[in-house]
C-alpha cells in the first residue's frame, strides 16, 4: 500500500470508529480532516492529533474517546522496542520508573510504559504473545508501591522543609495514575496491532459518559456520571430559562400600546407586549429505587434536586413496594451523592414484607397517602422499568394520578424493545401516560429539557 | 498569515500569549482552512486573550461582539439611526416621500454593528464573538448565516459580501450547548488548564520580577487545588493574580501563613476555602 492510500485508510477507519461511538461526523468534517493532515504533515504525531480533533470533534466530551481511537489508528510506533525486556529486569524497570516519576518526565514515562507492556504484558506463547494485558503489566510492575520511594528521593533532592512538601505525595499519586493510563493505552495499541483494529476500536474503547447505559453502568461509571450533575443542571437551567422567556413574551397589549402612543401624537410607535408571569410550576418525582434501576433513579433525583430553584416546589418520593417521601434526604444528600441511595434505602420506608418492586402497590399507596401532593399545577415524573414482578399494575391508580396532575411523564431506563416483555407492565402504563425511553444521560437531558414545565 | 505551527507559537509568544501545542496547531489550521475557531473552556484560561493576541500578530483590527442575554440583530448586525433619519425627514419638508426614503436608507444613516463591520472593508480583521453561549438561540441562527457566506443583506442597501474574510474566533464557557449546526461551521478547540511547565512560563511572563522558585510553588499549589474537586477551580487568571499579590506582599517563598492569608485571591467560595484549608493542613486561626 502506498503512503497516501494508507493514510486515507487510517483516516476513514478513525472516522468510522468515532461514528460507531456516537460522534456525529459529516463529510464536510472528513474533508477538513484530510486537509488538516496535508497542512500539518505526519512528522509530528501530537500536532496531527490536535489537528484531527479540531476538525472532527464538536464537543469536549468527545475527546477521551477520540484520544483512545487516535492511538489505535495512528500509533506512536509500530512494533516492539528493540530487545524485549527480560522479566528478570523487573527491578531495573522499577528503578527507571522511579527516577522518571521523581523527575516528572512524562516522555520517559511513556517510553517505560511501552517497555513495561512489552516485557510484562504479553500472555500466551511468547515471544509472539497471543495478547497484551495492561492489568497483568501493572500487576507485575506495581507502580503504586513506588510512592514512598519516589517521595523520599524527591525530598532528598529538594529538601523537605518547603511548603511544597505537603503537596508532594498527591502529586506523585497523580503521576502514577498517568503512568497507568499510558500502560492501558499501550496495551490497547498492541492488541489492535495483532487483531482487527476496527473491531477493537469499536469494543475496547469506553463510550463517552453521557452514552453509558444506566442499567449497565458500573459503580465507577455511576460516580463519574454523578459528577456531571451540576454542569448538566446549569445547562438545563439556561435552556429552561430560554423556554420560559419565550413563553412569557406573549401577545400585544393593545390598551398599553395605545396609552403609550399618546406621546407620539396617537401614532402607535412602540407595541407593548403583555407579560405573562405564571406561577412557577411544581414537580413531583416518583422513583423506583430497587436494585435494578437505582443508578438511574439516583442520578435523576440528584439532577432534579440541582434544578430545584427552577420550580415553585419539588417533592420526591421513593418506592420499592411501599412509598415514602425522601425530599428532605435529597436536600442533604446533594453533599454526598454517592451515599444517597444507601441512605434512602436505610432511612425511608420503601419496602414492606418483601424486597422486590411492586408498582401497583406503590402507586396505590401514593394516591391514598399523598393525595395533596398533586394538583393542577403539578407535573409528575415516574421513574422506573415498570417491572412489577407479576403483581397487579393497578392501572386505575395511575389513571387517577393522570387526571389530577397537569402532566404525567414516565421515564423508562429499559430499551423500548423490551417494554412489555416478561413482567414488564410498561405498555399498559404507556397507554395511560406518556412513556419515554431514557437509557443514558444524553437521553435524560434531552427529555428533561423538553418535558420539564416552565 | 502563518507559515507553520511553530511560527504561530513564536509570534503569539511575542504578543504575550503562550500557546500550548494544541492551541497553536488549531490556530494554524483555522487560518489555513479559513474556518471560524470555536474555543471552549472554563473561565480565565485565556480564550479572549487568544483572539486579541492573534489580532495583534496579524496586524489586524479586533472587532468584538460581546454576547449577553438579549443581544439581538440590531446590536450584532446593524441598525438604522432613527433619530438622525427623523431629523433628516423634518429638515427636508418640500421633497417627495420617495426622495426622502431613498436618502434616509443610505449609508449615512446606517449604524454598522460588529458582524457587519467585520465583513466590510479591505483591511485585515479578527472577529471575536465572545461568550457566545450567553446569547439567545435566535442569535445563533444569525451567526450561522453570517459565518456561512460571509455576507449580510441589508434590504434597503443590498448585499454586502466580504472581500476579505476576517479570522473568526467564537468563545464559550459551555453554560449552554451551542447548536450542532453552528459547531459544524467551526474548528473546535478546548482550552483546559495548562500543564505545570506552561503555567510557570505564563506566570513569569505576566508577573515580571517574580522569583522562579516562587512561581513554581504557586503553580504547584494551584495544581493541588485543581485536583480537589472544588466548586470553582482556580484558573490561569487566578494563578496570575495570586502571583502578583504575593509579589506585592513581598513574600519570597510560600509558607502556611502566607497561603492561608491569600487563599481568597484564588478561591471564590467560602466552602472551597474551607476544603482547601483542611486539605493543605492550614491550621485555621
Ligand atoms: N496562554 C496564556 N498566555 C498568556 N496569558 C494568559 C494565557 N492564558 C491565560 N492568560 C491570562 O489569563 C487572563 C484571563 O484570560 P481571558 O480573559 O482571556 O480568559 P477567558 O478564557 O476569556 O475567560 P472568560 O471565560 O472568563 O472570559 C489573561 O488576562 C491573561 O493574563
Ligand atoms: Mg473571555
Amino acid at each position: 500500500m502506498n503512503a497516501t492510500a494508507d493514510l486515507t485508510a487510517r483516516l476513514t477507519g478513525l472516522v468510522d470508529a468515532l461514528r460507531a461511538h456516537g460522534v456525529r461526523i459529516g463529510t464536510g468534517e472528513t474533508v477538513d480532516a484530510a486537509r488538516a493532515t496535508r497542512e500539518l504533515g505526519l512528522a509530528d504525531r501530537e500536532s496531527l492529533r490536535e489537528g484531527l480533533a479540531a476538525t472532527l470533534l464538536h464537543t469536549t466530551g468527545q475527546r477521551p474517546v477520540f484520544d483512545a481511537v487516535f492511538d489505535l489508528y495512528f500509533p506512536r510506533r509500530v512494533g516492539a522496542p528493540e530487545g524485549r525486556t527480560d522479566p528478570a529486569d523487573r527491578a531495573a524497570l522499577r528503578e527507571r520508573l522511579a527516577a522518571a516519576l521523581a523527575a516528572d518526565d512524562t516522555a520517559l514515562m511513556a517510553r517505560l510504559a511501552m517497555e513495561a507492556v512489552d516485557g510484562f504484558g504479553g500472555y500466551g506463547s511468547s515471544p509472539a504473545s497471543d495478547g497484551w494485558s495492561s492489568y497483568q503489566t501493572l500487576d507485575r510492575l506495581r507502580p503504586q508501591t513506588l510512592l514512598a520511594r519516589v517521595r523520599d528521593e524527591v525530598r532528598a533532592r529538594d529538601g523537605a522543609a518547603g511548603f511544597g512538601d505537603r503537596l508532594l505525595e498527591d502529586e506523585i499519586r497523580r503521576r502514577i495514575e498517568e503512568f497507568r493510563r499510558m500502560v492501558a493505552a499501550e496495551a490497547r495499541r498492541r492488541v489492535a496491532e495483532r487483531r482487527d483494529r476496527d473491531e477493537i476500536a469499536r469494543r475496547a474503547v469506553a463510550p463517552t459518559a453521557d452514552r453509558v447505559d444506566f442499567l449497565f453502568a458500573g459503580k465507577d461509571r455511576l460516580a463519574e456520571l454523578r459528577r456531571t450533575v451540576q454542569p448538566l443542571a446549569r445547562k438545563l437551567a439556561t435552556r429552561l430559562a430560554a423556554r420560559r422567556r419565550r413563553a412569557a413574551r406573549g401577545s400585544i397589549d393593545l390598551r398599553r400600546t395605545l396609552r403609550g402612543s399618546l406621546s407620539t401624537g396617537g401614532v402607535p410607535m412602540r407595541p407593548v407586549l403583555r407579560r405573562r408571569r405564571p406561577a412557577r410550576p411544581e414537580l413531583v418525582l416518583l422513583c423506583d429505587v430497587s436494585g435494578s434501576v437505582s443508578g438511574f433513579s439516583d442520578f435523576t433525583m440528584l439532577l432534579v434536586q440541582a434544578l430545584h430553584d427552577q420550580f415553585g416546589k419539588v417533592r420526591v418520593f421513593a418506592f420499592v413496594n411501599r412509598i415514602d417521601e425522601v425530599t428532605g434526604l435529597l436536600v442533604h444528600g446533594a453533599a454526598d451523592p454517592d451515599g444517597l441511595g444507601a441512605r434512602i434505602r436505610g432511612e425511608a420506608a420503601v419496602t414492606g414484607w418483601h424486597g422486590s418492586s411492586d408498582y401497583g402497590a406503590a402507586l396505590g399507596e401514593f394516591t391514598e397517602r399523598y393525595a395533596g401532593a398533586v394538583g393542577s399545577r403539578t407535573t409528575v415524573f415516574v421513574l422506573g422499568d415498570a417491572r412489577t414482578n407479576m403483581g397487579d399494575p393497578n392501572l386505575p391508580a395511575l389513571g387517577e394520578l393522570g387526571r389530577r396532575a397537569r402532566r404525567v411523564h414516565w421515564l423508562n431506563p429499559e430499551p423500548r424493545s423490551r417494554w412489555g416483555t416478561g413482567d414488564s407492565a410498561a405498555l399498559e402504563y404507556a397507554g395511560l401516560v406518556g412513556m419515554h425511553e431514557c437509557r443514558t444521560v444524553r437521553q435524560l437531558s434531552d427529555l428533561i429539557g423538553r418535558l420539564l414545565p416552565v | 498569515m502563518f507559515t507553520s505551527v511553530d511560527d504561530v507559537l513564536a509570534r503569539l509568544a511575542e504578543a504575550g500569549y503562550l500557546a500550548s501545542p494544541a492551541v497553536a496547531t488549531t490556530v494554524f489550521l483555522a487560518d489555513r482552512l479559513g474556518k471560524p475557531l470555536l474555543v471552549e473552556g472554563p473561565a480565565g484560561v485565556g480564550k479572549t486573550e487568544l483572539a486579541k493576541a492573534v489580532a495583534q500578530v496579524a496586524g489586524a483590527r479586533l472587532v468584538r461582539l460581546q454576547c449577553y442575554e438579549g443581544v439581538d440583530e440590531s446590536r450584532a448586525l446593524y441598525e438604522w439611526n432613527h433619530a438622525k433619519q427623523l431629523l433628516r425627514i423634518s429638515a427636508g419638508r418640500d421633497e417627495t416621500w420617495d426622495e426622502a426614503r431613498t436618502d434616509i436608507f443610505s449609508e449615512e444613516f446606517l449604524l454598522p454593528r460588529p458582524l457587519l463591520t467585520a465583513i466590510r472593508g479591505n483591511d485585515p480583521k479578527v472577529l471575536l464573538i465572545d461568550e457566545t453561549d450567553k446569547a439567545d438561540v435566535e442569535v445563533e441562527g444569525l451567526l450561522l448565516e453570517v459565518l456561512s457566506d460571509f455576507q449580510v443583506t441589508v434590504p434597503e442597501l443590498g448585499t454586502v459580501t466580504a472581500s476579505r474574510r476576517p479570522f473568526v474566533v467564537l468563545t464559550s464557557n459551555a453554560t449552554r450547548e451551542l447548536s450542532e449546526a453552528l459547531r459544524r461551521r467551526c474548528l473546535f478547540l478546548h482550552i483546559g488548564f495548562p500543564d505545570a511547565e506552561l503555567e510557570r512560563r505564563i506566570v513569569r511572563l505576566k508577573v515580571p520580577g517574580i522569583d522562579a522558585a516562587l512561581a513554581e510553588s504557586v503553580v504547584r499549589v494551584v495544581g493541588a487545588l485543581r485536583a480537589m474537586d472544588l466548586r470553582k477551580a482556580p484558573s490561569v487568571a487566578e494563578t496570575v493574580d495570586w502571583a502578583r499579590t504575593l509579589l506585592a506582599l513581598g513574600a519570597g517563598t510560600l509558607d502556611e501563613a502566607v497561603v492561608r492569608d491569600s487563599l481568597g485571591v484564588i478561591l471564590k467560595h467560602q466552602d472551597d476555602i474551607l476544603k482547601a484549608e483542611a486539605k493543605l493542613d492550614l491550621d485555621a486561626v
